[in-house]
């Protein structure tokens, strides 16, 4: 009964989470479908693509420490350079593969 | 002229050949994400949930950190409800993400835009976004299917990931051995450059920045991410219009 009664705890728990998680993920279009924004709203959401982007860098590139602030820069150099992905990443890794051994 | 024209009106093509482009283009960093779908389901099983649970997550929730969040909570005596409002909650940010993809999303059916959000990660939000924009500032049509075609990659890999690192014996090096914990920051920076940020964009990509890093110490989980998001685009929002010149 105890682990009859725990599965089905667990399937009710994983259900919940996967509705919960595709809410989340359906609610933006949801919303921005009815609406027309115009002015400072507009504004607001034209700049949450960099905001985000910015937002899950900046905690890495600039509070874990010397090689990850580098090996970001260098990332983002080759970014910018030769506007190759894959070969940013590599370049990104790379670089702070090397400086956390230089660093050490 | 036509440019502008071509990005406001008119749905998009959906295609095979987007999917395909979309896939292909996240395979990178699909390759970083299984490095933590190994340490997922090789937690989950030290956790005690059997494969079919952990297996059931990684299809059904399919968010990496939400996943590895609910693991702390898992015990004998499952909170479920504690369960259901923290996976919410972590996966807040993608109300957001979602609705910087409108301008597209918007552009095909609602069938396959919402089945499209259902594969929606922050690297698969990140890749397509970064595409389209690209796409629309050179005047060229995207394809709807291409954000589809990166979800259905990273899907793929995260699953196959979650089940192999169910059946690990042995435990799994730290990530941070080889520098892995670092590529979702590089992939995260070069599509940041990619955006090409404009002078008007430079406060709010700053303020995001600043509110993340407090975030990151005060906020749990995720929520440095959508943290700095709200203060990027308020900073946005307060600051004056730019001119017609800029537009």
């Amino acid at each position: 009964m105890i682990a009859e009664a725990q599965t089905l705890d667990m399937i009710l728990a994983i259900l919940g989470m996967s509705l919960a998680t595709y809410l989340t993920r359906a609610a933006g279009l949801a919303v921005m479908s009815r609406l027309t924004l115009s002015g400072r709203a507009e504004r607001f959401m034209k700049a949450i693509p960099g905001a985000i982007l910015a937002s899950i860098i900046a905690p890495q590139a600039l509070a874990a420490g010397p090689a990850e602030a580098v090996a970001t820069l260098v990332t983002g150099v080759c970014a910018w350079r030769f506007r190759n992905l894959p070969l940013a990443m590599a370049a990104g890794v790379a670089a702070v593969l090397a400086l956390r051994l230089a660093l050490r | 002229m036509n440019a502008q024209q071509s990005s406001t009106g008119g749905l998009l093509p959906f295609t095979w050949r987007g999917l395909a482009a979309g896939f292909r283009a996240c395979v990178p960093v699909a390759i970083g994400v299984a490095v933590y779908g190994v340490l997922f389901g090789l937690l989950a099983r030290q956790k005690g949930l059997p494969l079919w649970a952990a297996q059931s997550m990684s299809l059904g929730i399919y968010a990496g950190a939400s996943q590895l969040i609910v693991l702390d909570l898992w015990g004998p005596d499952l909170p479920v409800v504690s369960l259901i409002v923290t996976t919410l909650i972590v996966n807040l940010r993608h109300v957001l993400m979602g609705a910087a993809l409108s301008p597209w999303l918007t552009r095909i059916t609602p069938q396959r835009a919402f089945g499209s959000l259902f594969f929606m990660t922050d690297e698969s939000w990140a890749v397509s976004l970064g595409r389209w924009a690209e796409e629309r500032r050179r005047g060229v049509v995207s394809d709807g299917a291409f954000l589809i075609g990166a979800g259905l990659c990273e899907y793929l890999f995260w699953n196959g990931s979650t089940l192999i690192g169910h059946f690990l014996v042995r435990g799994l090096d730290d990530p941070s051995k080889y520098g892995l914990d670092f590529a979702f920051t590089a992939v995260f920076t070069a599509l940041l450059v990619g955006l090409k940020p404009k002078r008007a964009d430079i406060l709010p990509i700053i303020c995001a920045g600043i509110a993340a890093l407090v975030g990151a110490r005060v906020l749990p989980g995720k929520w440095y991410i959508l943290a700095g998001a709200l203060a990027g685009g308020l900073a946005a929002a307060l600051s004056p219009a730019p001119g017609r010149a800029e537009r």
